[in-house]
């Protein structure tokens, strides 16, 4: 085990690798502006030993054999039918497969119209093909433009050849390039087979447009695949069909670690359609192939009603016993005893015994699934040695090396499709499925297969965001400055802790940070925005129980905390930037002038490189009695209202507003359905709340309006905008609770407090 | 036993009579646009019509669907036809992110526009209730829904 020092990044980092792992069991965001070592970059991006590329390849010049395709780089084909871009990285719902492909075509000059997207194959020359940590926009920024300007730099040489001209003279503007002085122009698709002969010029010699001559970065454009969407095209990992395709499931132990004593194979067998059943041992490791009972059948229902036939004895000796009610009495125990001490800064003991004026609190949150709406599933066919897959993955490559060592083969014989997928938050940069996938279909070489989980599987072996608990303490001066910060919290071995590179590092004198691990068996995996997701929550929440405690205005208070502005821990988030976010979005949603019976709360989230703050505006109702939850505590019932959240987001240059736009909207959404009923709980290692009837997503009545607005100050690279719009809606929320009625909540999900929302 | 779906009568004897319609369209049909979510009649991804009447497809038995007229997201607009007004809004207002729920989105839309043209928010947020946008592209789909009543009427 090799324990790293992320000290200086400031950075959670959900769990650190074991040198031997191949599958990616932990994923943090990217060190956008720090240089790294290779090694610590290979450790922190979940690659070592993956053998994937540390950056993008050299723009690889593809030839055609004919002459008349001009590609002088991977992602872009022109010939004379037409203008063709390859986006490289899964589509997850995030957008990228239009917002590279955007990068491609401003910097080539194209008009969007005249552009078809193609979604990449996994192709090293492609760079890192995954999606996830937000990085694929940070990523691809420098490389696509580059890819894009050389493309069009050659044109223009090409042109300018034709023309007998200076290319100094040319211009070029939709797809076009133009000689003004002789009013002679030229398209790109008649130019291609000339620019195929052109050499590719270094990259020194590669300028890139100046922002201001944007005419697609920043606009609003439609997603790509749009049309096919709504014609209900089969875009999706589970829409492939194959000629002779037969349907498997696979039943795994309901406890993590249970083995296959017997199953009644025989009786299952014999059940209508089901054409083979097996029992599984699985790879030994837990995040490829886990013991089980295979079933493949001629339709999918065939095999989902074999699959509720099946009964298997398991051995459950070395299974999961995780239960959430023990491990709750457990946590609120360890939480009041000292841990190990990770942050110790100044002298908190004296900040604490000179300062009067405290707060604290024990905060808490269950765990969460991801529960994208596509359920698992990959397709394989195994055949003469070698594996095909269909598969809806955040990560192909890494995927591919377990895949095809639990099917008996070497990597280099495994051919995978990147499909479209329904959701990802995280879930599917873990390839469980495809591996599963893989060994079945090696059972019945020549047949293809396509493996479906339904969507108790995909709860029950999910690898979830873990619970945690965390008891506060702080302290506030004369003047309610916060002196003193203290967390004493308690999370599972395996999962995240709070990093010392943590809010609020660098902005209170007096921090301590106390951790203890609790053992736990079932998997844990990044969910949407990992370990931010939770921490601004707690984190957040407190601020504002601090600036209560010191009889001020949260908002003043959390300006005060950022302080200065300069950058923090290298690389890492920016306190003027911050503030400006937290100045924008109090300004636009009215902080200072209240509507009548609404309460309003703020909060500024750092993560994923991007500086949020939101302001949520609710109602809470009157007091309605008592409910019990979930912890069988009886509780007030209230019912909650959030008419409206106000963003302001810096996420440097926005690339398609649509697209950026809709992110926020949708993790606003995501974090107010996440906060208010989401909850997985286990019992006897077993998972409680195994599909939508239990767990309870937010539904459009509840939606609130969101007011979205960024923040491009000119200075800074695009990062990404699939996750850090999600921390800083909880704390908002619970804010805004406390602002209107003077009831803290500190569990997630807050029905666990009795509310509900309308 | 016969059904009917986009306008085509499809022979599915031999057929469990107690197969959900989701998997006839997906497996047997090759109609992929209607998708699989929880198999409970919670989260709407498998809505499609039934007449004029929208279904969860993944708990509807294939027996029950009699002379009744199946319409699924490949129904609105075949492949050389433009697009419905629905679904042109639907682009436009880019609604989509993963993109999965969004064919029982169409549907369960389509149903409440041919009921009723001009609906209100809480019209929408009614008959939409059943579905489940796991992404939260609510606001988008309630605008597109108004967009398309606005071009149909």
């Amino acid at each position: 085990m090799t324990t790293l020092d992320y000290s200086d990044i400031g950075k959670v980092i959900p769990r650190v690798l074991r040198e031997d792992e191949t599958t990616p069991t932990a994923f943090t965001e990217p060190p956008p502006l720090v240089k790294l070592d290779r090694r610590q970059f290979l450790k922190l991006t979940g690659l070592v030993g993956g053998g994937l590329m540390l950056s993008f390849a050299p723009l690889r010049k593809v030839r055609a054999q004919d002459g008349t395709v001009f590609s002088p780089n991977v992602f872009v084909k022109i010939d004379a039918e037409g203008i063709l871009l390859y986006a490289p990285n899964p589509e997850i719902g995030q957008g990228v497969k239009t917002s590279l492909p955007m990068m491609l075509a401003e910097e080539l000059d194209v008009a969007w119209e005249d552009v078809r997207v193609v979604q990449a194959p996994i192709d090293s020359a492609f760079g890192r093909q995954f999606a996830g940590g937000s990085m694929s926009t940070l990523m691809s920024w420098e490389p696509l433009r580059a890819a894009g300007a050389t493309a069009r730099h050659m044109l223009l040489e090409a042109a300018a050849q034709k023309w007998q001209v200076s290319a100094d003279t040319l211009s070029t503007q939709n797809s076009m390039i133009k000689h003004t002085s002789s009013a002679r122009e030229i398209s790109y698709r008649e130019l291609a087979a000339d620019a195929a002969k052109i050499a590719v010029p270094p990259r020194e010699s590669i300028k890139f447009k100046d922002p201001k001559q944007y005419r697609l970065i920043g606009k609003r454009i439609t997603g790509v695949d749009n049309d096919a969407i709504v014609r209900g095209k089969p875009l999706f990992g589970i829409d492939q069909i194959l000629p002779g395709l037969r349907y498997a499931v696979y039943q795994k132990c309901p406890a993590i670690g249970g083995t296959v004593k017997s199953a009644n194979l025989n009786e299952i067998k014999q059940m209508p359609g089901v054409l083979q059943a097996g029992v599984l041992a699985g790879t030994g490791n837990a995040m490829e192939v886990l013991p089980g009972v295979f079933i493949i059948a001629e339709s999918t229902w065939a095999a989902f009603q074999a699959k509720r036939a099946l009964q298997v004895e398991w051995d459950e000796n070395n299974a999961s016993k995780d239960s959430w009610s023990e491990t709750v009495t457990q946590a609120k125990k360890l939480v009041e005893q000292a841990g190990n001490r990770t942050v110790d800064i100044g002298d908190v003991d004296t900040a604490f015994a000179a300062n009067e004026k405290q707060a604290e609190g024990l905060y808490k949150y269950f765990f969460v699934s991801h529960a994208p709406l596509e359920p698992q599933n990959c397709t394989a066919l195994f055949k003469d040695g070698e594996l095909e897959l269909w598969a809806p993955t955040q990560t192909p490559g890494w995927g591919m090396g377990p895949a095809a060592s639990a099917a008996g083969i070497d990597r280099a014989k495994v051919k995978l499709n990147q499909l479209r997928c329904g959701g990802g938050f995280g879930r599917r940069l873990y390839n469980d499925f495809m591996c599963e996938a893989a060994v079945i279909a090696a059972s019945v070489p020549g047949t293809p297969i396509k493996l479906q989980w339904t969507r108790e599987d995909d709860i029950s072996y999910d690898l979830f965001r873990g619970g945690g608990f965390h008891k506060l303490r702080g302290c506030v001066d004369e003047q309610g400055k916060i002196v003193g910060w203290h967390n004493r919290h308690a999370t599972f071995t395996g999962d995240q802790g709070i990093g010392s590179g943590q809010f609020p590092m660098g902005m209170v004198d007096n921090l301590r940070v106390e951790h203890t691990g609790m053992d736990w068996k079932h998997r844990f995996g990044a969910w949407r925005a990992p370990g931010s997701n939770v921490f601004g929550f707690v984190l957040m929440s407190f601020v504002h129980e601090l600036a209560h405690a010191g009889g001020r205005d949260h908002r003043d208070v959390l300006l005060e905390v950022l302080g200065e502005e300069r950058q923090l821990h290298r690389g890492g988030m920016h306190t003027g930037r911050a503030a400006a976010c937290v100045k924008l979005a109090t300004e636009k949603a009215g902080w200072t002038n209240k509507k009548e019976g609404r309460g309003l709360g703020v909060a500024f989230y750092y993560s994923h490189a991007g500086h949020i703050a939101e302001v949520a505006e609710v109602s809470v109702g009157d007091v309605e009695g008592t409910v019990t939850n979930r912890q069988g505590e009886s509780v007030q019932k209230r019912s909650l209202k959030v008419h409206k959240v106000t963003v302001a987001a810096d996420v440097g240059p926005i690339i398609n507003l649509s697209g950026a736009e809709n992110q926020v909207q949708g993790s606003v959404v995501d974090g107010l359905s996440t906060m208010m009923d989401l909850a997985i709980t286990f019992e006897n290692g077993r998972v409680q709340e195994t599909n939508f009837d239990k767990y309870r997503m937010l539904r459009m009545a509840e939606t609130p309006e969101v007011d979205v607005h960024f923040i491009d100050t000119g200075e800074h690279s695009p990062t990404g905008l699939g996750e850090p719009a999600f921390p800083p809606l909880a704390p908002a929320v619970g804010n805004a609770i406390f602002d209107a009625c003077g009831y803290r909540v500190r569990t997630l999900p807050i029905s666990e407090e009795g509310f509900y929302l309308v | 036993m016969k059904v009917s779906v986009n306008n085509t009568t499809h022979d599915l004897t031999g057929m469990d009579p107690s197969t959900p319609l989701l998997w006839v369209l997906r497996d047997h049909l090759n109609l992929v646009g209607t998708k699989f979510g929880c198999g409970i009649s919670q989260c709407g991804a498998c809505t499609v019509l039934i007449d004029d009447t929208a279904v969860k497809s993944c708990i509807y038995p294939i027996s029950a669907v009699g002379d009744k007229d199946v319409t699924t997201i490949e129904g609105l607009a075949s492949d050389d036809e433009e697009l419905t007004p629905l679904q042109r809004a639907w682009v436009d207002v880019d609604v989509a992110q993963c993109g999965y729920c969004q064919a029982g989105q169409i549907m369960a839309a389509e149903a409440l526009l041919r009921e009723n043209s001009n609906p209100t928010d809480a019209d929408i947020d009614t008959v939409l209730a059943g579905n489940l946008c796991r992404c939260g592209t609510y606001l988008r789909v309630r605008e597109a829904v108004k967009v398309a009543a606005k071009h149909r009427s």
